[in-house]
């Protein structure tokens, strides 16, 4: 790999003990993928931020980076944390957790990393533009970034992100090349997309078809007229859950798709293949559910808005998580919704969501508009799901 | 016998080979407290990788996988050096940030467990010394 003189001074340690390992780590992975330069990034997002999954040893290597002197060099957020980082209390957090979670985000602040803790960076100003090169690494944003905004992002995991943070830079392979973007199955879609949880159905079936392929391809998708941004997020979030797809072409919607003609394979998906997939993330009976959160991805205010109209003036059943990026959460308290939503019974969960905060085993049954919620719900923290449209959600939080 | 391979990260060391031709996946496929392999079914279920120079031919799994691999080396399980067919990103930063000498591009059909690796992270190299 070649290196400018700044890189080399970095990799001899010149910059310090963290600047060295970061560049370290990048040019292990140049020398992997056959990179052969770096490329200045704009934007990092990086993921591995709840104390839940990164554990004391993931807590012992960012204090040693943060300890070593690293300094971003480029704007960078964080994935959401295992709670909502100043009301913890309200959503049964342990003081134990709450603690060693602070010790993650001051490890990150000390590094100026922007501790905003979030899986929709896009929507609260760490908002890249088309063609630009950057390092996320929640699995649904890097997804949303590369195929909705055009930008450029490997899937990073959190340790290279962070390595990335520290340099400004990323070794230029995979989806940071033009050759590597190109679409390799069509996937023509036949059926009615009327709500969330059908995108995130859709994302299950196109996930689960990639996954047949002995190396994936990326997927050119027609047939899909519209979609809001909310349906795109809900999307982008399941096709990279079930999928790993880090990059989708969307015929009509999504920026690079007019760059290419569909490719020959094609594959149709119809009407019985989501409703096939709607039922598999449905495990439980709706009397059994004990536990509703919207916000996987981060809620965009919108959505917020419509949920305080359907909870104004009435009372929910059951524990009710609203999970959003702080910024959004400040705009929900100046137009009132977080006081129409608390006064319902229903919590804010901002900074973190029902997938990284540490609720294993806490509730027998989950009720969401999200399919990526389901995967992590029933794998990680045992609960069986039930996958609904947005507004019915709601109305089973109140029943 | 010397096979020539690439530097994936520096460092040399010399132990035991442990050899399986499955991948591993560090997260949730090895117990970060025992350096026991756990994942079922697989080749090396049960075996114990700490001090090993561990062989196997690509990482898989979760990217949270690197911080497995600092984990065994803070709690002193980790192996004393990886020998990947084809190193990728999980097994590469954990090897980085856990500073586990690592080489790749090894014709790792040729090791055999038990055999005794001398590993030169920095040449990316791996000499057979008993066998």
């Amino acid at each position: 790999m070649k290196l400018t003189a700044e890189e080399q001074q970095m990799l001899d340690g010149a910059q310090g003990r963290a600047t060295q390992k970061a560049m370290e780590i990048l040019v292990a992975l140049g020398t992997i993928y056959a990179a052969e330069r770096m490329v200045p990034v704009t934007s990092v997002q990086i993921a591995g931020v709840s104390y839940d999954n990164l554990g004391e040893a993931g807590l012992h290597w960012l204090s040693e980076m943060a300890d070593g002197g690293g300094k971003t060099r480029v704007f960078t957020t964080l994935n959401p944390a295992g709670m909502d980082i100043e009301n913890w209390q309200a959503l049964g957090i342990s003081e134990d957790f709450a603690r060693n979670q602070m010790r993650v985000i001051d490890a990150f602040a000390q590094m100026n990393v922007v501790t905003t803790c979030s899986c929709t960076p896009y929507l609260i100003g760490n908002t890249p533009h088309y063609g630009q090169h950057i390092a996320w690494s929640e699995s649904s944003a890097v997804c949303y970034a590369n195929s909705v905004l055009g930008a450029r992002s490997n899937r990073e995991g959190g340790p290279s992100a962070l390595a990335v943070a520290l340099t400004g830079v990323t070794p230029e392979y995979g989806l940071h090349l033009e050759a590597n973007r190109r679409p390799g199955v069509t996937l023509h879609v036949a059926a009615k997309l009327p709500d969330n949880n059908d995108f995130g159905a859709l994302g299950v079936v196109i996930g689960q078809k990639l996954e047949q392929f002995k190396e994936k391809p990326i997927a050119y998708i027609t047939g899909v007229d519209q979609a809001s941004v909310e349906q795109l997020k809900s999307f982008c979030a399941s096709v990279a859950t079930y999928g790993g797809a880090a990059l989708f072409h969307l015929r009509g919607i999504t920026p690079e798709a007019d760059h290419y003609a569909a490719p020959d394979e094609s594959l149709a998906i119809t009407q019985a293949d989501l409703d096939e997939a709607q039922q598999s993330l449905s495990s439980a009976e709706s009397d059994e559910a004990d536990f509703v959160s919207l916000g996987c991805p981060h809620l965009t205010l919108n959505e917020i808005a419509r949920i305080a109209e359907l909870l104004a003036g009435k009372r929910v059943t059951k524990e009710f998580w609203i999970t959003t990026a702080r910024p959004i959460k400040q705009m929900a308290d100046r137009m009132g919704y977080t006081r129409l939503i608390e006064a319902a019974g229903a919590k804010f969960a901002a900074d973190t969501c029902c997938v990284v905060a540490p609720i294993k085993g806490r509730f027998k049954a989950l009720i969401t508009d999200s399919a990526k919620a389901c995967y992590y719900a029933s794998g990680k923290n045992k609960f069986k799901t039930i996958i609904l449209p947005f507004d019915e959600v709601v109305l089973a939080a109140l029943a | 016998m010397k096979l020539e391979g690439r530097k994936i990260y520096q460092g040399t060391a010399k132990g035991e080979a442990l050899v399986t031709s499955m991948g591993i996946s560090f997260f949730g496929g090895v117990d970060p407290d025992s350096g026991i392999v756990v994942e079922k079914g697989h080749q090396l279920e049960g075996q114990a990788i700490g001090g090993k120079v561990l062989v196997f031919p690509t990482g898989k799994g979760s990217t949270v996988g690197s911080y497995t691999l600092y984990r065994l080396k803070m709690n002193g399980v980790a192996p004393a050096a990886i020998v990947n067919a084809q190193c990728e990103t999980i097994t590469a930063v954990g090897c980085i940030i856990a500073e586990i000498p690592c080489v790749d591009h090894i014709p790792i059909e040729q090791l055999k467990t038990g055999a005794v690796l001398q590993i030169d992270g920095e040449r990316g190299s791996v000499e057979i010394t008993a066998s």
